[in-house]
């Protein structure tokens, strides 16, 4: 299997507060990984270096082979939007907008059509049991029908990789069983690697594997890779 | 729980008698279940049976002789192999899981170490169920749920006894 993401030796800290202490982690193409570990203990700042979304103080971190750490804000800027895809545990998503808007949303910004745009966008909504909800606004989806739709806005793009930090932390047992099967499908079908910041152990079982991340440090095997 | 593991991981710091080990192991293990000095005895002789543990001394006391056992480099060697290996993750797990850490740090040994292979164990039973629930009829899927929530519970125990080791280990030693 080839590493798509690889981090090497990352440091990082929040003023004087050490959040990562040299980790190292390698993440197969098609992967589903679990970063796992208490809280405060660096896991979704690890999320956010491996993303882009943070610089690192030290360390590097590689996208396809290509290091991405060092590139400036505006390239970052353009690898989140058009290789990545994002779900927060709070959908995020634009409240003013229908629903099949936010998940056009991505396309418009990477300057498609908008016909196109909310064409495409509207397919997702059958593939993840959204049918008719296309023209709700956020405030009138329940919250595991917003995060659906949030799941179809990280994936529209269809992106190499799918950063998703506790992405049913604010859902029902149901409603994130729902998520995830619907999450872990759509990757797998699509050949996306997911990297899956979670504390819940039930939502770990998803992935193929966990690390786990302890004092900044990773715990775990860091990946045969 | 393991009572032969248990009994030689409290005989392993120093040589112990009979009696001496099952007030340790009715203080630390017990409960509300003291452990029957018939049993003491006899898991003592396959101890000893088994070259785990052997007979340094006999005291004469009020009762029979007594016999002080002391921990050998086999039964070392095996209880360190059980220290380190994961219990398959099951139902009512918890009093082996309990022992092996407390034991685990009165030797000075790596706790976390334990904890994360545990961890692991558990989390790799998981996923093989939540295979098996995605790909199963409901009345199957449930009883995989079932099966899920209790090893949840498990490993919930698992993550707050780490967090709480160095509290735990100041606790044990003293």
């Amino acid at each position: 299997m080839t590493a798509v993401l690889r981090a090497a030796d990352l440091h990082h800290s929040f003023g004087i507060t050490p959040a990562l202490r040299g980790v190292d982690l390698a993440v197969g193409e098609g992967e589903i990984v679990a970063i796992m570990g208490p809280s405060g203990s660096g896991k979704s700042t690890l999320l956010h270096c491996l993303a882009g979304i943070l610089r690192p103080d030290r360390g590097e971190v590689r996208f396809a082979g290509r290091r991405i750490d060092d590139l400036g804000e505006h390239e970052r800027t353009v690898l989140r939007r058009e290789r990545f895809g994002f779900l927060f545990q709070f959908g995020q998503l634009v409240p003013e907008l229908p629903a099949v808007e936010n998940v056009a949303l991505p396309l418009l910004l990477g300057g498609r059509r908008r016909s196109d745009a909310v064409a495409e966008a509207d397919g997702w909504f059958e593939r993840l049991g959204l049918d008719d909800l296309q023209g709700r606004r956020p405030g009138e989806l329940s919250g595991g029908e917003a995060q659906r739709v949030a799941l179809a806005r990280a994936l529209v793009t269809a992106p190499a990789v799918l950063f998703a930090d506790e992405p049913t932390g604010s859902l029902d047992s149901l409603a994130g069983e729902r998520v995830m099967d619907l999450l872990v499908d759509t990757a797998r079908t699509a050949g996306t690697t997911v990297v899956l910041v979670t504390h819940e152990p039930r939502i770990a079982a998803y992935a193929g594997r966990e690390v786990v991340v302890r004092d900044g440090r990773c715990t775990s095997p860091v990946g045969a890779l | 729980m393991s009572t032969s593991f248990t009994l030689l991981g409290l005989l392993e710091p120093a040589p112990s008698h009979g009696y001496e080990l099952k007030r340790a192991f009715d203080v630390r293990f017990g409960g509300d279940k003291p452990l029957p000095f018939g049993q003491v005895y006899a898991t003592l002789g396959r101890l000893e049976r088994d070259g785990r543990a052997i007979v340094v001394g006999t005291e004469a006391g009020e009762g029979p002789e007594r016999k002080r056992y002391a921990i050998t480099e086999q039964g070392v060697t095996d209880l360190e192999r059980w220290l380190a290996e994961p219990e398959v993750p099951a139902p009512h797990l918890q009093t082996v899981l309990f022992a092996k850490v407390v034991l685990a740090l009165r030797s000075g040994r790596d706790a976390h170490r334990f904890l994360d292979a545990q961890r692991a164990a558990h989390l790799a039973r998981m996923r093989q169920l939540t295979e098996l629930r995605r790909s199963s009829p409901l009345t199957q899927a449930l009883l995989a749920d079932y099966a899920l929530f209790h090893i949840e519970a498990d490993l919930r125990w698992l993550e707050l006894t780490a967090a709480r080791i160095d509290d735990l280990a100041a606790q044990v030693a003293s």
